[in-house]
């Protein structure tokens, strides 16, 4: 059977539904230009499980939950379900924690950097001219025989397990359900102001993942690999969903009055060029070294990657870190040793890519 | 002769990656590439299309292992 969603046609069409229901989420309740944001979402959902104390940015966000769980049902309907693991967990690890803490010094995955843009913040441009000059510098690595090795198929249980912690967080949000007005409800916690208090109705939130997990499962929808491959290979394929998304979301945010043209004083974001710059280079670098953005690991892990499931588990622990640390940005600037952390992260991809090299 | 790839478990772009770097030096002949996942079936067919060569099969090997055989002239 053809997979329609892996035609261009699919590809714009999976892109234009991703950008309308991110701007949805924005008008139902979730923060300004983060309608989807994986990284912002992880990290809401490490504080929510107390790996950091940061009391603005906590929530078991539903739509993270949805993407793994999307991803596995569309997966299992075509047959697509591969459960497989095995490929250098500890360096996926290692670069999901940075890919994390790039992000979190930018304020935003490269989905938001898309949305942020769509929502009429330019200090994004830097971002993502970051994001695409970090892949580039992955796809330099890819020429010199990087190689993060084979995974080898394995049990179904394996690959299920990402999706059962998912459905274990979905459990604990139903047991214990945000309650107004208090910061902790049962074990999880609850931010009583700021972007970790702004969300969408939980089954919307929910119902909106699934939708996007499964369509982008389908189609392999990856914002990175949308750059990795046009330098890369000079295919456009990724490119113009992503293309898609941004329209979609600009469109649906003027429709909804949410765009709002300028630098200063957008919502979750600061004016420092350099480190949006420099925060979405390490993202972007880490991505590319993995083999997918941080939307497109969820959906792997969906699907059976048990070596995805690790690099999202790195991002989770990189937000406790980044919070912990004075790692992540404000809106007020870079956290205190948040150029350190871009600086130490940068190496250790260096150290990554010259090292893990195949042999000629 | 045919050459073969063996590109199973190999993350993304590496099958895409590798596929190319074979069909440049061989520039014409029949490449059978293995792969594993259904997103690597649809990279490396999308990719060998891109370089003018023709995706003459896909062979299911069983547990979701596919052959592809290309063909460049």
């Amino acid at each position: 059977m053809k997979n329609v969603f892996a035609t261009r046609t699919g590809i714009i069409i999976v892109g234009l539904v991703i950008g309308v229901l991110a701007a949805l989420l924005q008008y139902l309740g979730n923060p300004g230009n983060m309608g989807i944001c994986v990284a912002c979402f992880e990290r809401d959902i490490a504080g929510a499980v107390g790996l950091h104390r940061a009391g603005v940015v906590q929530y078991m966000r539903p739509e993270i939950i949805g993407f793994v769980l999307g991803s596995l049902g569309a997966a299992f309907l075509a047959k697509d379900f591969r459960p497989r693991a095995g490929s250098a967990p500890i360096v996926r690890f290692v670069l999901g924690a940075f890919a994390m803490i790039g992000a979190l010094v930018f304020l935003g995955c490269p989905w938001r950097a898309i949305l942020r843009l769509a929502g009429g913040d330019f200090n994004a441009l830097l971002g993502l001219v970051g994001l695409i000059c970090g892949i580039g510098i992955g796809t330099f690595f890819f020429r010199n025989g990087y190689d993060l090795g084979r995974s080898y198929k394995t049990h179904v249980s394996v690959g299920l397990l990402m999706p059962l912690i998912m459905l274990g967080f979905l459990v604990l949000m139903l047991i214990y359900p945000q309650i107004e007005g208090e910061a902790k409800s049962g074990v999880l916690l609850y931010s009583l102001k700021g972007p970790g208090f702004m969300h969408a109705p939980l089954l919307i939130s929910l119902v909106v993942g699934l939708i996007v997990g499964a369509i982008a499962q389908r189609s392999r929808f990856c914002t990175m690999g949308a750059f990795r491959d046009l330098i890369l290979f000079k295919q456009t394929h990724l490119l113009i969903g992503v293309a898609a998304l941004l329209v979609a979301a600009f469109v649906a945010n003027l429709a909804f009055g949410q765009f709002h043209p300028g630098f200063e004083g957008q919502p979750v974001a600061h004016t420092q060029g350099v480190w949006n710059f420099m925060g979405m280079l390490l993202a972007g670098l880490c991505f590319a070294l993995a083999g997918g953005c941080p939307g497109r690991q969820l959906f792997m892990a969906g699907e059976g990657d048990g070596d995805a499931a690790v690099f999202v588990f790195g991002m989770i622990v990189g937000a406790g870190f980044a919070h912990n640390f004075g790692l992540a940005s404000s809106p007020k600037g870079v956290g205190p040793h948040g150029i350190a952390a871009v600086v130490i992260g940068l190496l250790v991809c260096l150290f990554i890519g010259f090292t893990m090299r195949k042999k000629a | 002769m045919s050459e073969m790839i063996d590109a199973r478990g190999l993350s993304c772009p590496q099958p895409v990656l590798d596929t190319l770097a074979k069909i440049d030096a061989m520039g014409s002949g029949e490449l059978d590439v293995l792969v594993d996942t259904e997103a690597a079936k649809e990279n490396v067919s999308r990719a060998a299309q891109g370089k003018g060569w023709t995706v003459t099969s896909i062979e299911e090997e069983g547990s979701g292992e596919y052959r592809l055989k290309l063909s460049g002239a």
